[in-house]
């Protein structure tokens, strides 16, 4: 008798098993689902906080003045060389005037301060930077530039901003990943429950000459449906519980600062994040699960 | 054929459960291995079929050395045998077709041929009409010639019977051996492990007891004495 097995054969049966086994197959799915969200809504509110940080260094700068000697035009003719120093992302020319106002709004009421001269105010250039960890180095290279007297930077809140986005990142990225090993474990564990179920079934089949691969390619395709199953659900479940806590947020005045990114602008890689992992954990669940029923 | 050479069998918590056993079984034979409780029979099955290997001696099964061969060669070994349970172990979810039909897709074979094979199976053990029965819905003698039926399916050179009336009352035993007389008349070798006396006596084959890991008697037309 000829070897006829093919892909087809082990779709369907995987396929079929799915709806035979139903109970399993749902508790399967609502473990992977639960999984998924929870790794899911944890990897958003990690994605979310980055955004939030990245908004927050993108609006930090520092200030390189003038020296007095310069005119406006020999001033605003160094926007090139500031421009062209490495990390700097953008340069905004701030004229004496302009500072002049700038410091006065808000102090309108003081009346020693309204015949501040502008010529108390230097020319300066507001300097903002693309990597917020390497200000330091962007700051000498901009005190070399010929024309900048001085430099004015809060070092401190920079080193802050890294200091909370490695600590975010780090925390998110342990959390994910024991998420990820206790999910795996978790539908082993399942898929176990279901395997050992059928171990008379696995034991007859290897008592009539059944294949290690014939046994396991329709559990692989069971375990691999129930990931792709769960992951599909998972991404709509995640959609309608993130909408949820956005519209708190929108509601709540007190919360309103906080930028959220839209679920639909993240949709195709969070779908495909969730496919990819439900795939894994479905497929490797199986074959965690089946190993020891294939001893016989 | 079945070549058992001075085998011996030591399982890991101490128990020997064979003492130098040394068997031949031709093709075409139709052998009773009977014997007490705890003798030996069991581990000479699972020696057979694969589950267990011996811990000294030499064994050919159908052409296969399962004493020095690769595991992924056990499949191949299997498929020269079609083995019968006691308690049936049919799959309770899949009806007399699927049944019989899976074990086929098992070992290769087409959709086309389990559609060839199985209602010529299901005639020669009687249940003609029974395929899209459900086991629970069979009764025990039934349920045996499904396991029968699943055995002979892959048309395997020998059945291994292990106390396949042992759930059954005296009349669907005999229909049962009677049955198995049959196919081996068709050309099959069986070996039928069992201690039902009147069942051994009545049929006059060869008769094989061990005791204690021991082969004792070996008659053929002889009589059970365990």
């Amino acid at each position: 008798m000829a070897k006829r097995i093919n892909a087809g054969y082990y779709i369907s049966e995987g396929f079929h098993n799915v709806f035979s086994h139903g109970f399993m197959s749902f508790a399967a799915v609502c473990m992977i689902v639960a999984c998924l969200l929870i790794m899911g809504t944890f990897t958003l509110v990690a994605v979310n906080m980055e955004h939030m940080l990245g908004e927050l260094e993108r609006e930090n700068e520092f200030i390189a003045y003038i020296d007095e000697t310069y005119t406006r035009e020999q001033a605003q003719g160094l926007e090139k060389d500031l421009t062209a120093i490495e990390n700097v992302a953008g340069v905004t020319f701030v004229t004496k005037e302009e500072a002049r106002q700038n410091y006065l709004q808000g102090r309108e009421e003081v009346e020693l301060l309204k015949e501040l001269p502008s010529t108390v105010f230097r020319d300066r250039f507001r300097i903002h930077v693309d990597d917020i960890r390497e200000i330091s180095a962007t700051v000498d290279r901009v005190k070399t530039v010929s024309g900048v007297a001085k430099v004015v930077v809060a070092l401190e809140i920079a080193q802050g901003f890294v200091l909370v986005r490695n600590i975010a990142l780090g925390v998110a990225l342990v959390l994910i990943a024991m998420l990820m090993i206790i999910s795996l474990f978790i539908i082993a564990n399942t898929i176990k429950l279901a395997t050992f179920y059928r171990r008379e079934e696995i034991a007859i089949m290897k008592m009539c000459g059944a294949t290690n691969g014939f046994v396991r390619w329709p559990f692989v395709y069971e375990g691999m449906l129930l990931g792709l199953a769960g992951a599909v659900v998972a991404f709509f479940l995640q959609w309608g519980v993130y909408q949820l806590v956005c519209g708190f947020i929108g509601s709540n005045a007190g919360l309103g600062l906080v930028a959220i990114i839209p679920y639909t602008a993240m949709a195709a890689r969070i779908f495909i994040i969730f496919l990819v992992s439900g795939f894994v954990i479905g497929v490797a669940g199986s074959l965690m699960a089946i190993r020891k029923f294939l001893q016989v | 054929m079945i070549r058992l050479i001075d085998v011996y069998k030591e399982y890991d918590n101490g128990t020997k459960a064979l003492k130098g056993v040394n068997l031949r079984i031709d093709d075409g034979e139709f052998v009773f291995l009977v014997g007490p409780s705890g003798s030996g029979k069991s581990t000479i099955i699972k020696l057979i079929t694969g589950e267990v290997y011996p811990t000294d001696g030499r064994m050919m099964v159908n052409g296969f050395s399962p004493d020095n061969m690769r595991t992924n060669q056990i499949p191949l070994m299997r498929r020269t045998l079609g083995v019968i349970f006691q308690d049936f172990r049919l799959i309770e979810k899949k009806t007399v077709w699927e049944n019989l039909s899976f074990v086929m897709r098992a070992v290769g074979c087409s959709g086309r041929e389990t559609r060839r094979r199985i209602p010529y199976v299901l005639k020669l053990v009687g249940l003609e009409g029974k395929e899209n029965h459900f086991p629970n819905e069979l009764s025990g003698g039934e349920q045996q010639r499904v396991a029968i039926a699943r055995a002979l399916v892959n048309n395997p050179s020998m059945i291994i019977a292990d106390e396949p009336t042992g759930n059954l009352d005296p009349q669907r035993s005999y229909e049962i051996m009677d049955l198995l007389k049959r196919i081996n008349e068709l050309g099959t070798t069986v070996l039928v492990v069992t201690h039902e006396r009147d069942l051994v006596d009545r049929f006059g084959k060869r008769v094989v007891a061990i005791e204690d890991g021991k082969i004792i008697s070996d008659e053929t037309g002889g009589y059970y004495n365990g």
